[in-house]
């Protein structure tokens, strides 16, 4: 039996989406359940002056209305350190407690919550109801903010002067790039379906990256024990960072279930999901010195973000520009500015998708400004260690990701002066850019059961958001186990199951794979005992590194000669099932940097007459440690780079900041790429063995494609047009005059 | 969304009978925008007059050489239709150009005339909008207004009809027949859809108890020498930033006969009679095609966010004028500008 890891193998729960078996979290049905619909604030900043909700209580169907006026009872909370509000990957602050009180801190926050006997009622209702606000002035411009931006407590590394070493340095480059606003988007609306089992016992499905993140909130916020919440969420139809965080509406949904003692269903609106998290639009300010052989002197990057006014969320957008390139100099600064909007929240590469972007548009004007080309001023200070914790690096193929990359994408034939290259009415522009993302890992746990008949069972509290997470986990399993892929079940997405982080930052490949590899292993370790309790074992004396599980049996590494059948282990000690559960910790303080790296090299092509701009082709060359499942892996590099084209071109969350509240909030007015916007995307993985970072040496490849991604395609844009737009996203009237 | 009554017309007479005696009624065919009006709280009415089963389904010749087409015809099986592929390619290419497949397929010739404006505005209930609220205010003329009309703007609104199918409707000069209860009556188009004036609310000239039954085509199709040129955000499934429908005749090198309509830039499909006029006569090049487009754009007056489309129209007219010219038309399909 060949090993499935490295393959291309097809999502084990593809049939089940497909055919409509998945079910998501609105998908679940109780006997009497109730409906819930939100209702919104329309100002962004003030306080509740009244709220009438006679008229909507007077709609048939409708259950009840609460605000918080009559709301049942929830924790305090309020930013105390202990604040049952902030969950696992909560920023600091303190968080926003859905129908608390008057307090209005971002235009569309829930006011009210209609439930009623049908979504209909409910939703008709929610028009109903009335609510008159005592307005204050609101700021939601992050422009208008910058100069009151506050730095971030945490202080990043600096090395040098690099003020006087770009004053110093023969030549130089500084420019500010903007990074808009976006929101995640996923096909799936934030839903929540509340069981009431009685007794205040509740089962949770909720559409979440963290099922026991989930748990743990609701657990504070009702002040419940962890036994009588279950919260179960077996698909999700996307998410890309923003189900990190338990949302207002699953807090709102329980708040639902527990007043009226029934099952409850709360699905926002598409309108309503533009009411969460999302990327902050930034500021970043780039400035290079380099000498004129292109070495790097000075490297100095500050960012202004925005967030909310009760949580500074803030990702790290700065410290990459002295870590991915060598610099005796380097110097970051971040500062937030607090605005009346909602909390900005992880969106696939936090920090590294905005903060690269400039540093690689900026290297790119740097290569411009020392006539070099620019892949040769990547290669000129390329670095092999972190400079900024000075540490070498687990493994980095990076070197290898220009080398490939640059050799299918054709680079060499690239004439260096702007507007040189030509197709019909269009003018083509190739730009390249690096990118950079963490390889991390968190401690997680896996249990398996292998019964008699070589079916295994591996289970593990994380989620699946699209992902493959289902697929990496039955092959590990199948590999380790020595079974055939069909004989694994996987369970996952269910608070009840072996701890797990919430599913994040590309650490859940990594860490729940060598959690199964862990528990395999003890299980191989049983079923070793099993089997050397039989007469003339051929294994006897073997220890439990002597021996592999290889097509359903124990084999010896030495000798293949000597092998047990497990199932006759298993049958001669009378065993009908084997569990194992062990937890994967990883010790990251070995004096290693852990990343993934890619590049990226785009062609435009941009209608001269018109500015038009179309992105023909991108080349994704990837070194992110073993690639697990060449197919999956292959699909979130090129998700990734249609998102990054998305970033370059075309999202943006529109604020209309008289009135502090965002206006495209639809997929018609908020554009993401379409089919017509995606043409040649080419994913190259590089070969990157690493058996320092973990013991698999897997990296996670969820976020490392979109990285750089958008730089890639502003500098092609460049190149073809002979016009820097430091701007996202680029739309043609930034290219006129 | 409100509760609504529903009920199904039983033929043009019924559908009529029905709108007539309820002004909060509203007919619905194939619902791509009405259905979502509703849910947004934007469109309240309390009847739905079904009137997708009334036989206005078909597309004929007409003696004068002409075709008439049923208002239920949808989107998709009209611009598939032979006759308009044959004799009016222009408009199979700009209902090609709209909204997605998926939309085509339910979306009626009638209903698409009748679409409302994509102005955020609108749509949000929560904000000030005369159109929706009439006396309310224009949220957008001091607000986001990139996407926003360019001519014909009043102080009152400045929102833009979203067709592209209408933009090639006014370049062929179709005629809408509705009926109402004091029986049939004929709009040309350029008088069906109205600029804003100080009454924003009310998108087009017909009357809320008429119906569409057909749109008719005169016999000049120009199916040699035309185009749709759609000018957006992103290259299939947004609303245009500009538009061009540009349709020629040509003896040798001149002019003989010009159409030229906009759309993304007016709150009805825009053409200007001095603009074709000017292109009569003229041989077809850059400068009198540049000429054309600054007459147009003469009274172009721009916002805070839209400036940029006065120079975008400018070019889009020129280079939608140098397509039909050269008979090679914008595809709709092919993922690239022409």
């Amino acid at each position: 039996m060949a090993p499935t890891i490295g393959t291309p193998t097809s999502r084990v729960d593809g049939h089940a989406k497909v055919t409509g078996e998945a079910r998501y979290a609105a998908e679940f049905d109780a006997p009497g359940l109730a409906y819930g619909s939100i209702v919104g604030s329309t100002i962004a900043k003030g306080r509740i002056a009244r709220i009438d909700a006679s008229e909507a209580l007077r709609v048939q169907g409708v259950i009840d209305v609460l605000t918080h006026l009559n709301r049942p009872h929830m924790a305090e909370g309020g930013g105390a350190d202990e604040d049952p509000y902030r969950d696992d990957v909560a920023p600091e602050g303190s968080p926003f407690r859905p129908l608390y009180d008057d307090r209005i801190v971002f235009s569309g926050q829930p006011v009210a919550l209609v439930l009623a006997e049908t979504w209909e009622a409910a939703r008709y209702a929610a028009s109903q109801v009335r609510v008159d606000y005592d307005e204050e002035p609101h700021v939601t411009d992050l422009h208008r903010r910058r100069d009151d931006a506050v730095a971030l407590r945490e202080r990043t590394k600096v090395r040098g002067d690099a003020d006087t070493a770009f004053a110093a340095a023969e030549v130089r480059h500084a420019g500010e790039y903007f990074i808009a606003m976006e929101h995640h988007n996923p096909m799936e609306l934030f839903a929540s379906t509340v069981i009431w089992d009685g007794d205040g016992k509740l089962t949770v499905y909720d559409k979440t990256q963290g099922v026991q993140n989930v748990q743990c909130y609701l657990c504070g916020v009702f002040e419940m024990k962890p036994e009588d919440v279950r919260v179960v969420s077996p698909f999700v139809g996307g998410a890309f960072g923003s189900g990190l965080r338990p949302q207002y509406s699953v807090a709102l949904a329980v708040m639902a279930a527990r007043a009226l003692q029934r099952s409850v269903r709360l699905v926002l609106t598409r309108r309503q999901m533009y009411t969460l998290g999302y990327r902050p639009g930034t500021i970043e300010r780039v400035a290079l010195g380099a000498k004129a052989d292109g070495t790097l002197e000075a490297v100095t990057h500050e960012a202004i973000g925005m967030t909310s006014q009760f949580e500074d969320f803030a990702r790290n957008d700065t410290t990459w520009s002295g870590t991915l390139y060598r610099s005796a100099t380097a110097k970051y600064d971040h500062k937030l500015a607090r605005l009346d909007v909602s909390t900005p929240c992880d969106m696939r590469a936090p920090g590294a998708a905005t903060g690269v972007y400039a540093l690689e548009c900026a290297m790119d004007e740097l290569a411009v400004a020392l006539k070099l080309d620019p892949l040769e001023l990547r290669y000129r200070n390329y670095s092999d260690r972190d400079q900024n914790e000075d540490m070498p690096f687990t493994s980095k193929k990076l070197r290898e990701c220009y080398r490939q990359g640059a050799e299918a994408f054709g680079w060499s034939k690239r004439d260096p002066q702007p507007r040189a290259m030509r197709d019909g009415s269009e003018l083509v522009g190739w730009g390249m850019a690096t990118g950079v993302w963490e390889a991390l890992q968190m401690k997680t746990a896996v249990r398996i059961l292998l019964t008699a008949n070589g079916h295994a069972e591996v289970a593990c509290a994380t989620s699946d958001i699209g992902t493959g997470t289902y697929t990496i986990m039955a092959q590990v399993a199948a590999d380790m186990l020595g079974l055939p892929l069909d004989s694994i079940s996987v369970k996952l997405g269910d608070s009840t199951l072996p701890h797990s982080p919430v599913e994040g930052g590309s650490w859940t490949a990594a860490s729940v794979s060598n959690a199964i590899a862990s528990t395999a292993k003890a299980i191989r370790t049983e079923l070793l005992q099993l089997a050397q309790k039989m007469p003339q074992s051929p294994l006897a004396g073997a220890t439990p590194d002597d021996v592999a599980l290889v097509d359903g049996r124990i084999v010896s590494k030495q000798d293949a000669a000597r092998a047990v059948p497990i199932a006759d282990a298993m049958r001669h000690a009378a065993v009908d099932r084997i569990e194992q559960e062990t937890s994967a910790d990883f010790d990251e303080d070995d004096g290693y940097a852990r990343n993934t790296h890619s590049a990226i090299f785009a062609e435009v092509k941009v209608d001269e007459q018109l500015g038009v701009i179309r992105v023909t082709r991108v080349v994704s060359a990837v070194a992110a440690g073993r690639i697990l499942n060449t197919k999956t892996a292959k699909s979130q590099i090129m998700g990734s780079v249609v998102g990054g084209i998305g970033m370059a071109l075309h999202e943006e969350t529109l604020i209309d900041h008289d009135l502090g509240r965002i206006m495209n909030a639809d997929i018609a007015e908020y554009h993401v790429p379409v089919n017509a916007d995606v043409h040649e995307i080419e994913v190259i993985f590089v070969d990157e063995p690493d058996d320092i970072v973990n013991p698999l040496g897997i990296k996670g490849v969820g976020e490392i494609g979109i990285v750089g991604v958008a730089a890639a395609i502003a500098n092609a844009i460049y190149h073809a047009t002979g016009k820097r737009v430091r701007d996202l996203p680029i739309t043609l009237d930034k290219l006129q005059g | 969304m409100i509760d609504f009554e529903y009920a199904r017309a039983s033929d043009v007479a019924d559908a009529v009978r029905r709108i007539a005696s309820d002004p909060t009624a509203k007919f619905i065919a194939g619902g791509t925008n009405l259905i979502d009006l509703m849910k947004g709280n934007v469109e309240r009415p309390s009847r739905l007059i079904d009137i997708s089963r009334l036989p206005l389904k078909t597309v004929e010749k007409t003696a004068a050489g002409g075709v008439v087409i049923g208002a239920l015809v949808p989107n998709s099986d009209l611009s598939y239709h032979p006759l308009i592929e044959q004799q009016y390619p222009l408009l199979a290419s700009a209902i090609r150009a709209g909204a997605s497949q998926q939309l085509r397929n339910m979306a009626s010739t009638g209903g698409n005339l009748l679409q409302r404006t994509r102005c955020y505005y609108f749509y949000d209930t929560a904000t000030p909008c005369n159109k929706r609220e009439p006396g309310s205010g224009c949220s957008a003329i001091k607000g986001l207004n990139r996407m926003h009309a360019i001519l014909g703007t009043s102080d009152a609104c400045i929102a833009t009809h979203p067709s592209d199918m209408c933009v090639g409707l006014a370049a062929l000069e179709a005629k809408v027949h509705v009926m109402g209860p004091g029986g049939e009556r004929t709009i040309v188009f350029e008088d069906f859809h109205r600029l804003p004036g100080e009454t924003p609310h009310l998108d087009t000239n017909l009357h809320p108890d008429e119906i569409v039954t057909t749109i008719e085509l005169p016999a000049r199709g120009f199916a040699t020498n035309y185009t749709y040129l759609k000018i957006r955000d992103r290259l299939s499934y947004a609303f245009a930033l500009v538009s061009v429908a540009a349709a020629l005749e040509l003896d040798g090198g001149t002019i003989t006969e010009a159409r030229l309509a906009l759309g993304g830039v007016a709150h009805k499909p825009w053409r200007d009679p001095a603009a074709e006029a000017a292109l009569r006569g003229q041989a077809g090049d850059q400068t009198s095609f540049a000429r054309a487009a600054d007459l147009l754009l003469r009274d172009a007056k721009r916002f805070a966010h839209n400036a940029f489309k006065i120079d975008l129209a400018r070019r889009a007219i020129v280079r939608a004028l140098t397509q039909a010219a050269q008979g090679t038309p914008q595809s709709q399909s092919d993922k690239k500008i022409r």
